[in-house]
């Protein structure tokens, strides 16, 4: 378990996360997700002990990471792909961390085989791949067997059979009862990873709820018609109690109203119909306008696209 | 590629409960820790490589000049030709101290290292001791060869003990010194580039200072560069000082143990209060 506390951190005028709190629970994933920029990578630097917060405070199982004796055991990190040494071998950068924290050595040749870099074990790590790179702080991580972990964008960079390697990883190791916090900025990756989700848009928390809630409530379900009769088919919708809106180039659309209930409408008033479907807005739409006003970095495109993702890139 | 996770059965909701026992990790953890790590890079082979080769190469040179030059056996002691060995050899132990922090930071190990161990000191310390210790076996070893290497060459007398163990342990204290407070530069500069220039201007830059002070009013502040600067302080210890003033018999190594101290202390606080 772990318990952030009106965690804040400042970079000169900058709030980089402000008066974050929240409880990451065992046993469960936990998606923690924000566009570019929201400060995903600098809590979870501030949850290693990496850098020290403005105010608040991290407890990890009640404890402050510095107590913890031998942090690996409790907790495994995955921050970014290419914290190793590149000049050591892959087996002598887990080796060293291994020594650390006095888990056997042994252990090592395990996490290899694990994430399925054995063959590669003695090379140096410089030549590796960035989803091999992956794998190496996927196998770090897992060193000490440790009950919680914790994922920075983990599918960054992988080919779609890592993608799903992780995925199902993740659900695994969560199945064992550990505790999972794992950060993305897509909305459609978490949602088929995470069983709770927390949102944060600039440094603020935005939304921390079960993914089923996320999905219950953001997700809109709506019937979409296109009708060269629109004015009739307007004053038919409303006397049936429902409320058309008018969604540009000639469309409407109605939320909570069924296609069979429009369609027996029109044919009963005789209107033609152009179209007739069924819509659901994606997760990812209402993750996009749950942060709209929070993007740090919007790209500049054509006007009436909303708010654009701008091309990630992270530097160190 | 990909090993599927091996299956353990699900758990029942709650806490995960690892095989692998937790005790308390102490200093000796993560000094065996940062022995793998300064074992394990080719920078370690190369920079004491070339020291060790530097040691040989100019003190059995020197030496087979000596004999040469005079058919009498020379008056001062002969040890005094591992001089420049060591000073150009310790151009490599400096670079070697600073990469063993700086390349933590160049390469984002640091935050590795830091999770595995929260502790900022032990760390420090553990880096610090295994270099020094790595630093001042092979200095002090490979002096201590080329020093009898050098006397059978030289044909000269027996040196006194005092002599030896200052041409030997004292210069291989000196130099493992030197790399320590290269280490501390290392971790508050946090750049290898920029630590090793800056240490090599520490060693370079007082002497050839003073070669340019020819003003009368000048003259004090000349005269305690050429004294205390580096190079000259490391001739004391093979009896060679550059002027007769200055520091003499083993006070070189409580300077140079006095700058490596505060200089890791410098580095501790630091390391203790910045964001990685």
């Amino acid at each position: 378990m772990i318990e952030l506390e009106g965690l804040t951190k400042r970079f000169g005028s900058k709030v980089a996360v402000d008066d974050l709190s929240f409880t990451v629970r065992p046993g469960v994933v936990t998606g923690f997700l924000g566009p570019n920029g929201a400060g995903k990578s600098t809590t979870m630097r501030m949850m290693l002990d990496l850098d020290n917060p403005t105010s608040g405070s991290v407890r990890i199982d009640g404890k402050h990471y510095r107590e913890l004796q031998e942090p690996l055991k409790y907790i495994g990190a995955l921050l970014d792909a290419k914290a190793m040494h590149g000049g050591r071998t892959a087996y002598h950068n887990l080796l060293c961390l291994a020594q650390a924290n006095r888990i056997p050595a042994s252990r090592v040749a395990e996490v290899l085989d694990t994430v399925g870099l054995t063959a590669v074990a003695k090379k140096k790590t410089k030549g590796f791949s960035l989803g091999m790179g992956q794998r190496l702080g996927i196998a770090s991580a897992l060193l000490g067997d440790p009950e919680i972990l914790m994922f920075d964008e983990p599918v960054n960079g992988l080919d779609p059979e890592g993608i799903h390697w992780i995925r199902n990883l993740m659900k695994q190791l969560a199945a064992e009862g550990r505790t999972i916090f794992v950060s993305s900025h897509l909305m459609s990756e978490m949602a088929l990873t995470a069983d709770h989700l927390i949102v944060i848009g600039q440094g603020r928390l935005l939304a921390d709820t079960s993914m089923a809630d996320f999905i219950h409530q953001n997700s809109r379900s709506y019937v979409r018609l296109r009708s060269p009769q629109q004015e009739r088919l307007r004053d038919v919708l409303h006397q049936s109690g429902l409320t058309p809106v008018e969604a540009g180039n000639g469309t409407l659309e109605i939320d909570g109203a069924t296609t069979e209930q429009v369609g027996e409408l029109a044919a009963e008033h005789r209107i033609v119909l152009h179209e007739l479907s069924s819509q659901r807005a994606s997760l990812e739409e209402a993750f996009m306008q749950m942060t709209a006003s929070a993007v740090e970095y919007h790209a500049h495109s054509a006007p009436g696209h909303g708010p654009q993702w701008a091309p990630r890139d992270k530097g160190a | 590629m990909t090993t599927p996770y091996p299956q353990q059965g699900p758990h029942p909701q709650g806490a995960y409960d690892s095989p692998i026992p937790v005790r308390a990790a102490h200093l000796g953890d993560a000094l065996a820790s940062e022995w793998t790590k300064i074992r394990s890079v080719r920078s370690t082979l190369w920079t004491l490589g070339v020291m060790i080769v530097l040691m040989f190469g100019i003190g059995l040179l020197s030496a087979v000049a000596v004999s040469a030059a005079s058919p009498e056996p020379p008056e001062e002691s002969v040890l005094s030709l591992g001089f420049f060995g060591v000073l150009l050899g310790s151009i490599c132990v400096i670079t070697l101290g600073v990469m063993t922090v700086a390349s933590e930071y160049g390469t984002g190990m640091i935050r590795t290292t830091l999770t595995a161990c929260p502790s900022r000191a032990r760390v420090l310390t553990a880096k610090a001791l295994v270099f020094f210790l790595l630093v001042f076996v092979i200095t002090t070893v490979t002096a201590a060869i080329v020093g009898a290497l050098q006397t059978a060459i030289a044909d000269a007398g027996v040196s006194s003990g005092e002599d030896w163990f200052r041409a030997t342990v004292g210069a291989g204290l000196f130099v493992a010194l030197l790399g320590l407070l290269s280490l501390g530069v290392g971790a508050l500069i946090r750049h290898s580039a920029g630590a090793i220039t800056i240490m090599i201007g520490v060693v370079l830059l007082p002497l050839v200072l003073a070669l340019f002070m020819f003003s009368e009013s000048l003259r004090e502040v000349q005269e305690f560069l050429l004294e205390y600067s580096i190079p000259s302080q490391l001739g004391v210890l093979y009896d060679t000082p550059v002027t007769g003033q200055g520091p003499s018999g083993w006070e070189p190594l409580w300077i140079m143990a006095g700058l490596a101290g505060a200089a890791l202390a410098a580095a501790y606080l630091a390391l203790d209060r910045r964001d990685v």
